[in-house]
Formats: structure tokens, C-alpha cells, sequence
């Protein structure tokens, strides 16, 4: 009974952490950006789609619509007014503006913390659920919104499949990540295809930052947490490697929820902790990883 | 020539700002001013440690607060449990982070980049959740309150460790100009070719992490003992750890001593914007990006530089 319930209940955070996750690894894998803001991204898709469906009174619907825009247009934001002037900046050597690129995101992500912290206070936050109602699933009262966030997790990680797999521009990005300046070489423009991918990290972080404000709520306390758990889940998964991170999220997410059934909600994120220390220690390029650049 | 000008001109800085801090207490300063600058004084010893090891070993150590919170734990529960000297807490405080700085260091310095940043990062969650899930030793989410204090006098308190900071930014400037400092700085701008001069890169890093855990360590047990607690919050919160990444970045990275203008910036600043509340953080933290956008070297950057075109 208790193992069907972690095993439905790990299934959904595993699948919410897979989906926030891959954006991560995507930015990282095509342009060697680590984006510290992260965590306030997804937390700023939550709070739009909490204050339009909720506050406005759209619906639940329009309400997640509006959040994954405006996470959208914070996506944009930020690669171009962070990240885009610092990786041209002529001022920094090279080398340098992976750490520069780092603090620029973690100051921004930190700004956006405290605007929606001031604007709309640091109360927890739970975005009105698509669907409603319970279901009883292998003998587990399970929330109908935990079936639909699984459900809706793992459609758009296929439909990113199939965009990077099976359409041109999709292409492009995965020829990016792997030959930057082949691609060039082709005439391609190596500015379009960052565009594109910041575009389509902006949607999944929007849907991944909705669905978690509609399953487990968001405060601007979840900011950090939210970054390190994507960047943990990324390492574990190795930097860059998309099934890397989906394995990896399943691993973090069960481990959670066994321990925080089994042994205390307390101890929650230790044991994921020492699994990654664990892993950098035997297998530095993670799980799945290519060897650091 | 430039660069000896330009550390004349440092020099002068330096000792201008010197003279300024030492008369400070005898022009009639408000206790509570000398307070907030002894806070901010450990913590430029924070920003410096860190600058040692990111300016020239070239390591984004993201757990500063690791090894702060290593020292200053050992130091408070020391005291509360069996009651010896201060400066005998003080010795174990940085001892242990010295100690704890090489466990952290080994593993950690096998990867690189992010990976390291990562796994430091991790150290400092870990070190959180034993703060918390040990509460009967460490007070937990409370905190640690300490039986002695250093002096309860501002003045005494404020000399403390304004010497104390000067100390540690004349060996740590000292090191980072010395042979030491070079070899730092070219094993973090191209470890192969440093390596292939002969240099042990790893030992050097691993030297310069130790350099860097003790002052850390030291300075979060003096904290303590002014303080007279120990919270997460002070000394271990990740919090703590971006804001000492921060001060080096604003202060100028790789000069040592732009640290500690960082440091007393970012201190002051959230002192100044108190009565505005909420939004301080977002004002500093846009200040900051601002900073890092525009003048990448820092206000010790922007100092030197327009000193010597005038």
C-alpha cells in the first residue's frame, strides 16, 4: 500500500522535476550557460498564473496561459539583457564569463525574487488546478491534478523530443550542441539558434514553474531550492545531457519521497545529497555526461 | 611602470582608507556604526579568502559559507561544552576548517567548473542540514549561543577586527603577489601549460584552499565571539555565501583588497536602505548587476583605471 503510494507520489514530483530539469540541461548543453535565475523563473510562471487566474479571475486555463507568456518574455529578459551583453562583452577574457555569466543570472534570479516578494508578498501561493477531484488508483487516493501533472510532464518532454529530432530547426539546435562553429560553417546563425532555444527553455520552464504553483504551491522561498534542485539534477545527469536529466530527476524524485515517507520529510533532501557527492566523486561527468569542456 | 603606478596608487588608497578606519572610532561614531563596521570587516576577511581562491587559483568555490561555517560552529560549540580560552576556540575553529577545507578540497579539485562549484555548493547544504538535524549540539535553527564574548565594548570589538582584517589582507595581498600567487594564477588561466613548466597545479590549489579555509574558518570564530551566537543564517545560509561571491565581484575580483570595499559597500548599502524595507535587496542586487554589466573590474577597477588616465 505504502509502496504503491511513493510510487505514485515519486512518479509526479519525479516528472514535474524532469520537466524543469530539461530546459536547464538544454541552455547548458547548445550555450554553456548555467542560469542561476532559474528557480525565480519557474516561481515567476507560478505567481502570474496564481494572480491572473485567481486575482483576475480568468480561469485556471487562461490563467496558465498567462503564466508561461510571462515566463516567457522573463526568459527573453534575461539572455538579453544578462547573458547575451556579457558573452559579448569585450571588457572579460574568455574564461572568465562562465563566473560572470553565473553571478549576472544569480543577481537577476534574486531581483526577481524580491519584486515578487514586494508585489505580491511571500505568502505561499497555489495556482487554482486544471482539473479537480480524486481518483482511486491501484487502491491510492490520488489527486486527479497529480495524474494531469504526470500526464502533461511527460507530453511536452516527447514533444521536445520530437522538436529536436524531427524538425529542421530542432536540428540545427542539437548540430549546435555538439559543433558550434560547424554549424556556422553551414550558414546557420549561431544567434538565431540561441534564440530559439532560450524561446523554447522560456515555455518549458513557464509550464514546469504552473504545473509545480498548481501541485504543490510556490512561495519566493522556493526560488533556491528550485535552482539547486535543477542543478543537482542536472549534474547527477551529466551537464547537457537531456536523458541524462530525466534519469537523473527520477532518481533524486524517489529518493525524496522514499525518505520522506519512510524516514522523516525532515531529512527529505540528505540522502539525494550524498548520492551526488557520491556520483561527482566516482563519475564526474555524471550519469549520462559528456567530459566538461 | 603602469603596473607600479598603479600599485602606488593602491598603496595610497589603502593607506587613506587605513587612516580613515582607525580615527573613525575617536571622531564620535554611534556604537551602533562601529558595530556594523566590525561585522563588515569579517566579513571582507570572508570576501578576501574567497577572492584567493577564485582571482588566482581560478576555482568558483559557491561554499564559502562551508568553510566559514566549519570555523565558527567549532569554535561556539567548543566554547559552550567545555568552556576553554577564546583563543583557544578560535585555534580549533580555524583548524577545523582547515581540516574540513581538505576534506572538501580533495574530492572537489579532481573536477572542474561547475562541477566544482556544484559539489562546494553541496558541502554547504550538507553542513545546513547537520546544523539543523543535530540541534542538541549546534541549537539547530535557532542557533548557538556562545557563554564568552570577545570584549562587550564597540571600541575594543571594532579594533579587534579591524586588525584582524588587516592582518589577514597583508598576508593574503602578500601571497598573492609572491612567486606563490603567480604560479596560483597561471594554474587557473591554463592549468596544462602551468603543469607542463613544472608546477604541481594540484598542490598549489590544494595549498591555496587551505590559505583560504583558515582565514575563512578564523574570521567565522571571531564573528562568533562578537556576535555571541552562531545561526545558520550568519554564517552558513547560502545567502551568506552568494553575498561574499557578490562583495568580491562589486570590489573588483583578483585585487584582494577590492574585497573589503565589497564587503563594507554591500553592508552599508543594506543599512542605508533599511527604511525602504522590502525592496533594499532588489535595489543592492540591481546595483550589483549593474556592476558586474558595465564594469567588470569593480570598484577597485574603476578607481585604479581612472587614476591613471588622468
Amino acid at each position: 500500500m505504502l509502496a504503491i503510494q511513493i510510487l505514485v507520489d515519486g512518479f509526479a514530483i519525479s516528472a514535474l522535476y524532469a520537466l524543469g530539469a530539461t530546459g536547464f540541461t538544454l541552455i547548458f548543453g547548445v550555450s554553456g550557460v548555467l542560469n542561476l535565475s532559474h528557480g525565480a523563473l519557474m516561481v515567476t510562471a507560478a505567481v502570474a498564473a496564481w494572480a491572473a487566474s485567481g486575482e483576475l479571475g480568468l480561469g485556471s486555463y487562461a490563467g496558465a496561459v498567462v503564466g508561461i507568456l510571462v515566463c516567457l518574455i522573463t526568459t527573453f529578459a534575461t539572455y538579453f539583457f544578462i547573458v547575451s551583453p556579457i558573452e559579448r562583452s569585450r571588457a572579460l577574457p574568455s574564461e572568465e564569463k562562465e563566473i560572470f555569466v553565473l553571478t549576472g543570472t544569480l543577481l537577476w534570479g534574486i531581483m526577481i525574487t524580491e519584486a515578487i516578494a514586494y508585489f505580491f508578498t511571500s505568502n505561499a501561493k497555489t495556482v487554482l488546478p486544471v482539473v479537480n477531484g480524486v481518483v482511486d488508483l491501484f487502491g491510492v487516493r490520488t489527486p486527479s491534478n497529480e495524474i494531469f501533472t504526470s500526464i502533461v510532464c511527460w507530453a511536452v518532454i516527447g514533444l521536445l523530443w520530437l522538436l529536436v529530432n524531427r524538425t529542421r530547426a530542432g536540428k540545427a539546435v542539437l548540430a549546435a550542441s555538439m559543433n558550434p562553429r560547424g554549424v556556422t560553417l553551414l550558414g546557420f546563425d549561431l544567434s538565431r539558434i540561441y534564440i530559439t532555444i532560450w524561446g523554447i527553455y522560456g515555455v518549458l520552464a513557464g509550464i514546469a514553474g504552473v504545473l509545480l504553483g498548481m501541485f504543490l504551491g510556490v512561495s519566493s522561498y522556493s526560488v533556491g531550492p528550485l535552482t539547486a534542485s535543477a542543478f543537482s539534477i542536472v549534474v547527477l545527469g551529466g551537464l547537457g545531457s537531456v536523458s541524462g536529466s530525466l534519469i537523473a530527476a527520477y532518481v533524486v524524485g524517489y529518493l525524496e519521497t522514499v525518505t520522506a515517507y519512510l524516514v522523516s520529510p525532515a531529512y527529505r533532501t540528505i540522502p539525494a545529497l550524498l548520492l551526488l557527492v557520491a556520483v561527482m566523486y566516482v563519475r564526474p561527468q555524471g550519469l549520462l555526461g559528456r567530459r566538461a569542456r | 611602470m603602469m603596473q607600479r603606478l598603479a600599485q602606488s596608487r593602491l598603496l595610497w588608497l589603502t593607506v587613506i582608507f587605513l587612516a580613515a578606519a582607525v580615527l573613525l572610532p575617536l571622531g564620535g561614531v554611534s556604537a551602533y556604526i562601529l558595530g556594523l563596521l566590525t561585522a563588515a570587516y569579517y566579513f571582507g576577511v570572508f570576501a578576501m579568502s574567497w577572492d584567493l581562491l577564485f582571482g588566482f587559483a581560478g576555482e568558483v568555490n559557491f561554499g564559502p559559507t562551508f568553510l566559514i561555517g566549519v570555523g565558527a560552529y567549532t569554535g561556539g560549540i567548543l566554547d559552550n561544552l567545555y568552556g576553554p580560552p577564546i583563543w583557544l576556540c578560535l585555534v580549533a575553529g580555524a583548524f577545523a576548517a582547515v581540516v574540513a577545507g581538505l576534506v572538501l578540497a580533495l574530492p572537489a579539485l579532481r573536477v572542474r567548473g561547475p562541477y566544482f562549484g556544484l559539489t562546494t555548493l553541496v558541502a554547504v547544504l550538507m553542513l545546513q542540514n547537520f546544523v539543523v538535524v543535530f540541534a542538541g549540539l549546534t541549537g539547530g535553527e535557532i542557533g548557538l549561543t556562545v557563554p564568552d564574548v570577545i570584549s562587550i565594548d564597540a571600541g575594543v570589538n571594532y579594533y579587534v577586527a579591524l586588525g584582524f582584517m588587516v592582518v589577514s589582507g597583508v598576508i593574503l595581498f602578500g601571497l598573492s603577489r609572491s612567486p606563490l600567487g603567480l604560479i596560483l594564477q597561471a594554474s587557473g588561466q591554463d592549468p596544462v601549460q602551468a603543469g607542463a613548466l613544472g608546477f604541481n597545479v594540484a598542490k598549489h590549489k590544494l595549498a591555496a584552499f587551505c590559505v583560504s579555509a583558515f582565514f575563512s574558518g578564523l574570521a567565522g570564530a571571531l564573528l562568533v565571539f562578537y556576535l555571541g551566537t552562531a545561526s545558520v543564517g550568519t554564517v552558513v545560509d547560502v545567502g551568506v555565501a552568494v553575498q561574499v561571491i557578490i562583495a568580491v565581484v562589486l570590489g573588483g575580483r583578483r585585487t584582494i583588497l577590492g574585497a573589503v570595499l565589497g564587503a563594507v559597500f554591500l553592508i552599508g548599502m543594506g543599512e542605508i536602505l533599511r527604511p525602504i524595507g522590502e525592496l533594499a535587496t532588489f535595489i543592492v542586487s540591481a546595483i550589483a548587476l549593474v556592476v558586474v554589466l558595465l564594469f567588470p573590474n569593480g570598484f577597485l577597477g574603476m578607481l585604479l583605471r581612472t587614476k591613471e588616465t588622468s
